[in-house]
């Protein structure tokens, strides 16, 4: 080892606590961008796999029903490889001890062999055995959630007939990774039941017998998805056909691929504050450390040693770091992206993971760090390495110190001698102090990064499910149904109050644009169900014209006034052209609404109703789910708030983990910022404070013109630090908008009063360290030598 | 010009040599045209008070700093227009350094610091025999924490003197030395113009020193006010003040 690398490593045990902290810094950079990267892969590469070994369809469509002698037809369209029909069925579980009415989707399984497409991913037990009319298989989760297991019993009501199944296997389905009951916004396992059947036992038990009300594709990649999308169309039309569609499309897939794409923009976002704060402060701490060896870089020049040799030891110094910074935050990222994909694997229904660690991200994290505090580190190298070996060994000529603006105002005697030092010692390196200003104020400003998203989605939950939908029961009826359901219901013990909707399946078109979604009719006067405005004041039915969630007028590229294309997916299947009356704010989702009576009208159908929004009474809650139990018609009751609570659910389990995961990474910057800010002021004012000392200043009095500077440095960060953080946030606000939800920017006072708190316990903390260190300066030693 | 009693070419050869230095707010004319030659094997001592320009002038001749206006030749390079890369080489080549405060790297050790320079050199001695030269053979691992100062200083000159260079530039060695430990410091230094044959300039406000010296260059207000020869040179036992 040469001398110098002695030297480097000296000087790094000298620094350690500054380079440590600097090290935890960079780390938590470096564990995000691991942690979200590997997750996001982790889950893509599981997913693929799964989709691949499970041969997940291509294509779907639903329909009301078809003879199964139209099957070979659609066998036949030119790019078709494989087209499975089956039936998809409609029911309610009857558990025992379960009062709440639990809505069952059950799929046919061919009579023989396994499903061609979609196959099952048989967790316990078997499938169904050929000619057996009373088994049953059942989604894993569900079972979990219910400690159901094969050989048990299961009660259904299938078209309002009870039948007890047994359940011989669970089960897990490429289709039902995201798992949607009607009307809900949020899975929930307990309460929505995926299963398989038999083909036979389940036609009869749902009246299709040789018939089928679904099919699923697989293309040979000949032609365009579109292209079979078309054909199937047309060839299911006279059947009832709703409308193909490809698997970009399919609620599971389209969910699954929304969050997949939230978690990329935020794993964009996360580590690259992050690193750049770990950057930035790198840079400082560099610059000032070489500041600090001004004279023994002379010395080296003196000797001979060139600029690069010289930039060259500082960068080894910092690599050293980044290289500690690399394997801890590796090994972090690593072990918190395993929780964290463990976490989505759960929610998420994928029946295993793949973690993937891919060489590109380490390769990409160490790159990254290393070329920013490369940076960093020859700036500041440069500096020193300008001035000529026989300035650098002067000592540097007296500062200029300047009486500040504070003074020159006239306020000068009333400021103590030592307050004048501190605010002439801010005032004279003012760029230095705004750096520092600064990197304490972002550190402070991530810290609300983790907290905000909280507050947001509380907000969005607020004016979701408080202002807006105020149902207390949402029901949807498995086929439109007449409107005299509604006054049945009304008059049910318990319902004090009701009001109905109609969901249409339509495509919508502007120009070339088009989205998938659904018309609700609403009726005019609605109570319960309420649509907002921009501005969220309640936004009344027009008679005419169509409602937009305005985040699907911005992606249709819709105004008011403009003339909306309406295709409607069932029924007639007509095409109309309506005008957008108004945009609706929406966090949720992306639809359209009309008049119920309107679109009935337009539809041709008289007064039908998908289904209804109630208002119970609390005591009633039990009696009406066993009474929808037990009604045909009912595909899926949804109570309000147990949609909220499995939101809640939802939330602990993956965002609050991201949220925790943040806030703890952003105090320790925020520890890191400051306590490094902390110990350059010491190295710079050491000489003067131990002189002052000598002097006969107290331990206390030096403390205070030392911890005084940081005091008013914090001081004048934590303002700018929430100003950063609301910006931060409005950045990372507006980069989770998608069909799925629109995060608004709301941040709590307490998120800012949080952030505040950081940044002053990070201050109190550095000052109690560096006071220890203040305690121990060395007297003689420092006006023995020059500086 | 004193060249009376050498023949050959000089070492150094400076020619209307002016340094103008902005401290601060406040320039500084440290150089005011200074010629010189110095010549090879010559122990010379600059004498001049603070603020003289000596300082100015051996850093000038080491290739730590160039001159505002002037010439300076080092035998056949041109220091006055070289770069830094330039002056950088010719360092680390030519000249040994002592400086008034040391400036030991404190995180290493007596060895490590004579290591610095010799891992850098041409064809230099060992670290453990420039030590045993300046007297401090048993000293070889201690940090310079743990040395005096005059150890410090012979560390230095050590340091200075370990890549065997033409020249050895000294600014006040013993500045910040007591009496005693000055005489150690000058001991070494001395042993090393005799033993090693280095051109050797020691710069001091200590007229005392200059009895140990071939030749006495006074310095003052940025010129050469004088040169003296000593007829005798004085051992650096002999010296007191």
């Amino acid at each position: 080892m040469t001398a110098l690398d002695r030297k480097l490593w000296r000087d790094l045990w000298q620094l350690r606590a500054q380079m440590f902290a600097i090290m935890l810094v960079m780390a938590c950079g470096v564990a995000t961008y691991i942690m979200f990267s590997s997750t996001l892969d982790s889950l893509q590469q599981s997913r693929s796999d799964y989709y691949r070994d499970y041969r997940f369809a291509e294509a779907f469509v639903s329909l009301k029903r078809a003879p199964q002698a139209v099957a070979p037809r659609l066998e036949e369209i030119p790019g078709v490889m494989v087209a499975e029909t089956r039936v998809t069925a409609w029911a309610s579980v009857d558990l025992p001890g379960f009062p709440e009415t639990i809505t069952a989707l059950i799929t046919s399984l061919p009579d023989h062999g396994p499903a061609l497409l979609n196959a099952l991913y048989l967790r316990q037990g078997r499938s169904v055995e050929p000619g057996r009319d009373d088994e049953v298989v059942i989604d894993h989760s569900f079972a979990a959630a219910h400690q159901l297991r094969p050989g048990d019993r299961i009660p259904l009501i299938i078209k309002g007939k009870r039948r007890v199944l047994t359940i011989v296997g669970t089960a897990m389905s490429p289709e039902h990774i995201y798992q949607l009951r009607p009307g809900a916004f949020f899975p929930d396992e307990q309460r929505y039941a995926v299963m398989w059947m038999a083909r036979t036992p389940l036609g009869y038990a749902y009246e299709m017998k040789g018939a089928f009300n679904s099919v699923v594709f697989r293309l040979d990649g000949s032609r365009s998805v579109e292209d079979v999308i078309d054909y199937a169309d047309d060839i299911l039309a006279p059947y009832g056909g709703l409308g193909a569609y490809a698997r970009a499309d399919q609620l599971s897939h389209k969910f699954l691929s929304e969050e997949f794409k939230q978690l990329d923009t935020i794993t964009r976002i996360f580590p690259v504050i992050f690193l750049g704060v770990a950057a930035f402060l790198l840079n400082i701490v560099v610059n000032r450390l070489v500041t600090t060896q001004r004279e023994q870089v002379a010395v080296l020049k003196a000797f001979g040693y060139s600029n690069a040799a010289i930039a060259l030891h500082y960068i080894k110094l910092v690599l050293v770091v980044v290289a500690l910074a690399v394997i801890v935050g590796l090994a972090a990222g690593v072990w918190l992206g395993r929780g964290l994909s463990t976490i989505y694997m759960g929610f998420y229904r994928l029946p295993y993971l793949m973690f993937v660690l891919r060489p590109s991200l380490v390769l990409n994290a160490t790159l990254f760090t290393a070329a920013a505090a490369t940076l960093g580190t020859l700036l500041a190298v440069r500096a020193a390495a300008r001035l000529r070996p026989a300035e650098a060994m002067r000592p540097e000529p007296p500062a200029r110190y300047r009486e500040t603006l504070l003074e020159r105002l006239g306020f000068k005697h009333a400021l103590a001698q030592p307050t004048r030092m501190i605010f002439r010692h801010i005032g004279h390196r003012p760029f230095k102090s705004t750096l520092t200003v600064l990197g304490i104020a972002l550190a402070g400003a991530i810290t609300t990064t983790g907290l905000f998203q909280g507050d947001t989605v509380g907000y969005m939950m607020d004016i979701q499910y408080n202002v807006a939908s105020r149902e207390d029961m949402s029901l949807t009826f498995t086929e439109p149904s007449s409107r005299r359901a509604l006054h049945e219901l009304s008059s049910l013990p318990g319902v004090e109050y009701g009001e109905v909707f109609r969901n249409v399946p339509v495509l919508l078109r502007h120009e070339h644009r088009s989205y998938r979604t659904s018309i609700r009719g609403v009726e005019v006067g609605n109570q319960v169900k309420r649509l907002l405005d921009t501005e969220l004041r309640p936004l009344p039915i027009p008679v005419d014209g169509v409602l937009l969630t305005d985040y699907l007028g911005d992606l249709l590229e819709l105004r008011v006034g403009d003339l909306l294309t309406v295709e409607v997916l069932e029924g007639n299947r007509r095409v109309y052209q309506v005008p957008v009356a108004g945009l609706v704010k929406e966090y949720l989702g992306l639809f359209a609404y009309m008049d119920i009576a309107t679109l009935n009208q337009l539809l041709g159908e008289g007064r039908a109703i998908s289904g209804a929004w109630l208002a119970v009474d609390a005591t009633a809650y039990g009696e009406l789910h066993q009474r929808f139990k037990r009604t045909p018609r009912v595909a899926s009751v949804v109570e309000r708030t147990q949609d909220m609570q499995n939101f809640n659910r939802i939330m602990e389990e993956t965002m609050l983990y991201v949220a925790f995961i943040s806030t703890v990474f952003s105090c320790i910057i925020a520890v890191g910022v400051v306590y490094n800010s902390a110990r350059i002021i010491l190295t710079e004012r050491g000489r003067e404070l131990a002189s002052l000392r000598v002097l006969g200043f107290t331990r206390g009095e030096i403390s205070y013109i030392l911890l005084g500077e940081l005091a008013l440095l914090t001081l004048a960060a934590l303002p700018i630090g929430l100003w950063l953080g609301y910006a931060l946030c409005g950045y990372i606000a507006s980069t989770l908008q998608n069909e799925l939800y629109r995060v608004p920017l709301v941040i709590d006072t307490e998120t800012y009063a949080f952030s505040a708190a950081v940044t002053v316990a990070a201050t109190v903390i550095s000052a109690l360290l560096v006071r220890h260190k203040l305690d121990k300066l060395d007297l003689i030693a420092v006006l023995k030598t020059k500086e | 010009m004193d060249t009376a009693q050498h023949t050959g070419p000089a070492v150094f050869e400076a020619r209307g040599l002016t340094k103008v230095y902005q401290m601060g707010e406040v320039q500084v004319q440290a150089l005011r045209g200074v010629d010189l030659d110095l010549w090879p094997g010559e122990f010379v001592v600059m004498l001049g008070p603070s603020g003289s320009g000596k300082s100015t002038l051996l850093n000038i001749l080491g290739g730590l700093d160039v001159p505002t206006a002037g010439t300076v030749r080092y035998q056949d390079h041109d220091l006055s227009v070289y770069n830094d890369t330039a002056l950088t080489r010719y360092r680390r080549e030519h000249v040994g350094f002592v400086f008034q405060f040391y400036n030991l790297i404190p995180s290493l050790t007596a060895r490590e610091n004579v290591a610095l320079v010799t891992e850098i050199a041409e064809k230099p001695m060992t670290p453990e025999e420039a030590l045993r030269l300046v007297g401090l053979g048993d000293r070889l691992d201690h940090f310079p924490a743990q040395l005096s100062g005059g150890e410090q200083q012979r560390v230095a000159i050590a340091r200075a003197i370990a890549k065997n260079p033409a020249v050895l530039l000294c600014d006040e060695p013993t500045g910040a030395l007591d009496v005693t430990t000055g005489i150690v410091v000058l001991e070494a230094i001395s042993r090393i113009n005799k033993e090693l044959g280095t051109t050797t300039v020691v710069i001091t406000h200590n007229s005392d020193i200059a009895a140990i010296a071939d030749r006495v260059i006074h310095i003052s207000d940025g010129r050469v006010a004088s040169v003296e020869h000593n007829a005798r040179k004085l051992d650096p036992r002999e010296l007191h003040w």
